[in-house]
């Protein structure tokens, strides 16, 4: 499959994600799949932002591992990602103030500089000075003729982008756009041959939308949410629109408010959805029972990031399990799930309402910033609106003489038929004290093991009919592999392409992939995994909580682990290492590599008002009294490149133990 | 507007009797809540009675009504959930003072600010009964509990100052023991349109020998016998103020002003519970278009 990728870097505030969205949507609108990832910061000026755009000919699983392309908006960008373009690639930036050096990208390489203001003379002379962020335009042009994709689609595209703004700035961006494509043309080859475009276009949207969209088809009326990332879009989608789908849409002052009106706003007898990170759903928790013991539908969305705590507020994480596993004293039942991709997100986001309608329990939908933010193309038959709404087991009448009306009257399917409040003859309480048939307080007066016992199976015979009508996971690749991988939500894109690698490598694989948390289906994943050979879990978090959650539910472990915990999304290769590490036998390193321990200098700089320096040399060295190898990192001026200062890292500990400039400098 | 037509008291009896302390003055309370509902003709269908954790919060078990007994302090969000889901609802918010003072205050400043179309009565006996006896918000200065054996050193937060300053429109206290007047206070807050705050004396004979029945009747005056006039923000302000010798019963503050409901978009097509389901397909469509 022909395939090309690539990143755009700077700073927060310098349109980049704009420049992406073109590119994207041109792809997209050419019958091109992408895939595209955003590593960016906790800031909204300044800083780093690294945006991944692949683009294939066939759907693409990930961000993957390639760069062809590298468009660098500063400095910072190039000392970053210059090395990471591989051969036969391109590097991209504005000549007129930034510089990348021979020694800074890998052979084979291109250095396009793009020499700004003579490039785009001739459109500054029709519409006058450029403000800085729409050389970004001339840059996406270049990228246009390296990708092959030709100049149609990308203006039309602009066009679009700009039609609110009037003919005269379209003109510019479209001017800009052409004269960036003509400068590469002019010094470059196209990276790719040519493509065959489909022309079927898709949307490119993100597992927020997807999740946004989903609720609105399956009738979603009432949405609360306080902001914080990465479940905000979710709000700003409902929030702008709102007017059209008139779902009520409410910010509120904190987290439990959100959840307690959420399930207020459940029991009045609406579709009700919220969301949340980590953090504001630890707040939630309390809540989540009460919709269990009132047994009121609910859907709460619990977008993972980095944690604990703040914990890395714009990066990627998988280590909620537990914390969404365990919310709520007492034992309840509810249903946890974790859609696989942007589309399953949709699909799994309307089943959900029909499920929590039907079996009256919170449902924990979990996501993750990778899943939640990243946009790819999807197909556009995904979202389709006509959809299956089934509210489940509702009483709209009930006569006096049918005698008194038991909201939780205990039935052999452990649903009791519900009547929302308004309806006459059915008053109850919705009660957070345990209560009898007819919502009657046995915590307190009238308490009574016989009731508790009734009610307590009452509700949670609820969990085995809802398993049954869940579907079981399945093996996906060849059944006689060698190798299982386990993964769980957005994982399982790159676990996919991983497979693919490491099968095409003769590494015989298949994966499972676990959506349904609880209830878990126990039997049949104790089934596949018995018949699995060497069995790895690939997570990313630090204590493979997936794979904990399976031996408990099935006594079966892992053979290994595949973790990561840095915030970046695992990439396809890195799965595929570290499989074959395990299979040749070989323990895993957690030494700091070159690798991190030049990341490790740059952040030394960056944060010791040294970015005049960069690192140029390093070099593995014995104990030297710090008890540990130590990384020696040279610093050279980049300017100059005349030695600057000199670092000393520890190689186990990743400790910084020394910094010393050089008197030279 | 349409003719109200009261219904019978004991339409909203509950199904089960109270249990609290014989003389609680919650007993008052919900007395009153069931003669203010009677009296503004509300369909015990159409009363969703709404409350958070401790004694008084047990009330809309004793009241013949949809109810919702929460978890303690979230009374307030829960109830502005249910009421924006169906507005036609009339949601009325009881708790006590350690629910909606203490550990809810976050959520009761925030709806006040919002003027939702609720009421909300509080049984403020100054001290956390369910708990055995402990300080509340609502607490005297140097008053003995179980936790502030030494004597309380927090200053008591002042209900009906907060409620003004936060932007109720109803603001109004009560006593439990004077019930007709508390009745037509509350039956008040729940015509009036927008937020009503109604912070009720409601002595706990048991954990509180301080604020006692007798410490109240020593000291309470009805400012309709003075003629106060409530539309005055800044003399209610002051009048907030008012405690020792006398100490004010009645309706305080009242103004009309937008409502949450009035603005919201999403009832433009009546209560959200009664709207369809089904998205829009052209709308939904159009969302996708927009992605292209």
């Amino acid at each position: 499959m022909q395939e090309v990728t690539i990143g755009i870097a700077g700073a927060a505030g310098d349109g980049l994600d704009k420049s992406g969205d073109t590119l994207a949507r041109s792809c997209g609108r050419l019958g091109l799949h992408v895939y595209a990832y955003n590593s960016y910061q906790s800031i909204i000026r300044g800083g780093h932002i690294w945006l991944k755009v692949r683009v294939g000919e066939n759907k693409v699983l990930s961000h993957g591992d390639n760069l062809n392309v590298l468009v660098a908006l500063n400095q910072d960008s190039i000392e970053r990602h210059a090395g990471e373009v591989q051969e036969g690639g391109v590097v991209i930036f504005n000549s007129d103030r930034i510089k990348c050096e021979p020694s800074q990208v890998r052979e084979g390489v291109k250095i396009l500089g793009l020499p700004m203001s003579k490039v785009t003379e001739e459109v500054v002379k029709t519409h006058g000075p450029l403000q800085a962020i729409m050389q970004n335009t001339v840059a996406v042009g270049a990228v246009c003729y390296l990708a092959n994709i030709g100049l149609d689609e990308p203006t039309s595209v602009l066009t679009d982008t700009f039609s609110h703004k009037g003919e005269k700035v379209i003109d510019l961006n479209v001017g800009l756009l052409k004269a960036g494509f003509e400068f590469a043309k002019a010094n470059c080859q196209p990276l790719t041959k040519e493509w065959k475009f489909s022309h079927k276009k898709r949307p490119f949207i993100t597992g927020n939308e997807a999740i946004a969209l989903g609720a609105y088809a399956a009738g979603c009326k009432f949405y609360s949410a306080y902001p914080m990332t990465p479940a905000s879009t979710i709000l700003h989608w409902m929030a702008s629109h709102a007017a059209k789908t008139g779902i009520c849409v409410k910010q509120c002052e904190d987290e439990l408010s959100v959840v307690n009106m959420a399930i207020g706003a459940g029991i009045a007898g609406v579709r009700t959805m919220c969301a949340t990170a980590g953090g504001g759903f630890a707040l939630m928790t309390e809540a989540v029972g009460m919709a269990g013991i009132m047994e009121v539908p609910v859907v709460v969305v619990e977008v993972q990031r980095g944690g604990p705590s703040t914990g890395l507020p714009t990066k990627t994480e998988q280590a909620d399990l537990f914390q969404v596993y365990g919310a709520s004293q007492g034992e309840f039942p509810r249903l946890i799930v974790a859609p696989k991709s942007i589309a399953d997100a949709y699909d799994t986001t309307v089943e959900v309402f029909n499920l929590a309608d039907k079996y009256q329990l919170p449902v924990l939908l979990m996501s993750d910033l990778l899943l939640s933010e990243h946009p790819e193309t999807v197909d556009p038959e995904v979202f389709n609106c006509e959809v299956k709404i089934d509210r489940g087991e509702v009483v709209s009448e009930w006569k006096e003489d049918q005698g008194k009306f038991k909201r939780f009257k205990f039935t052999p399917s452990g649903i009791s038929p519900r009547a929302l409040p308004g309806t006459p003859n059915c008053n109850y309480v919705s009660a957070t004290d345990d209560h009898d048939e007819e919502s009657i307080l046995i915590s307190d007066m009238f308490t009574s093991p016989g009731t508790r016992r009734m009610i307590m199976e009452k509700r949670n015979r609820k969990i085995e009919n809802l398993l049954k009508e869940l579907p079981a996971p399945e093996l996906e690749g060849p059944a006689d592999a060698d190798v299982t991988l386990v993964c769980w939500g957005s994982t399982w894109g790159v676990v996919k392409e991983a497979v693919e690698l490491l099968n095409a490598k003769g590494i015989k694989t298949n994966m499972l992939n676990i959506k349904y948390i609880a209830p878990f289906h126990a039997k049949e994943v104790a089934e596949i995994l018995a018949k699995a050979k060497k069995k790895i879990s690939v997570e990313v978090n630090y204590t493979s909580q997936m794979a904990r959650h399976i031996k408990a539910e099935t006594g079966i472990s892992m053979d290994a682990h595949v973790n990561k915990y840095d915030g970046e999304p695992i990439e396809p290769l890195f799965v595929v290492a570290h499989v074959e590490r395990i299979l040749a036998g070989k323990p895993l390193s957690l030494e700091c590599t070159e690798e991190e321990a030049k990341d490790i200098g740059y952040h030394y700089l960056r944060t010791h008002a040294l970015e005049k320096l960069r690192p140029s040399k390093l070099t593995k060295e014995s104990a030297n009294g710090y008890g540990e190898q130590v990384w020696n990192i040279e610093f050279s001026e980049r300017a100059t490149g005349k030695p600057g200062a000199r670092m000393l890292v520890g190689v186990s500990t990743g400790s910084t133990h020394s910094f010393e400039k050089l008197a030279a400098e | 507007m349409a003719t109200v037509i009261e219904l019978p008291v004991e339409l909203f009896k509950g199904p089960v009797d109270p249990d609290w302390c014989p003389g609680c003055g919650d007993f008052g309370v919900l007395k009153g809540v069931q003669m203010a509902a009677a009296k503004c003709g509300i369909k015990p269908e159409n009363l969703l009675v709404v409350s958070g954790i401790g004694c008084s919060s047990n009330l809309p078990g004793f009241i013949h009504a949809y109810g919702i007994h929460s978890l303690h302090g979230r009374s307030v969000p829960v109830a502005t959930g249910a009421h924006l889901a169906n507005t036609d609802l009339k949601v009325v918010i009881t708790g006590g003072d350690g629910d909606g003072y203490g550990i809810g205050v976050g959520h009761l400043l925030h709806a006040m600010r919002r003027n939702l179309d609720v009421t909300y009565v509080v049984m403020d006996n100054q001290i956390y009964g369910l708990t055995t006896g402990q300080t509340s918000p609502t607490t005297t200065l140097g008053h003995k509990t179980k936790s502030t054996p030494q004597g309380n050193i927090e200053m008591p937060l002042n209900p009906l100052a907060l409620a003004l300053t936060a932007g109720a429109t109803y603001v109004a206290r009560g006593f439990s023991g004077e019930q007709k007047h508390l009745a037509e206070i509350i039956a008040g807050a729940i015509e009036h349109k927008g937020f009503s705050l109604v912070d009720v004396f409601s002595p706990c004979v048991t954990y509180n020998k301080v604020n006692t029945y007798p410490w109240f009747k020593e000291r309470v005056y009805k400012l309709e016998d003075e003629g106060w006039d409530p539309s005055d923000f800044h003399k209610s302000m002051e009048k907030a103020f008012e405690w020792g010798d006398k100490i004010p019963l009645g309706v305080l503050y009242k103004t009309d002003m937008p409502t949450y409901e009035d603005g919201e978009l999403a009832f433009k097509k009546g209560p959200l519970v009664k709207q369809s389901l089904e998205a829009d397909k052209k709308v939904f469509d159009s969302f996708i278009e927009e992605l292209i």
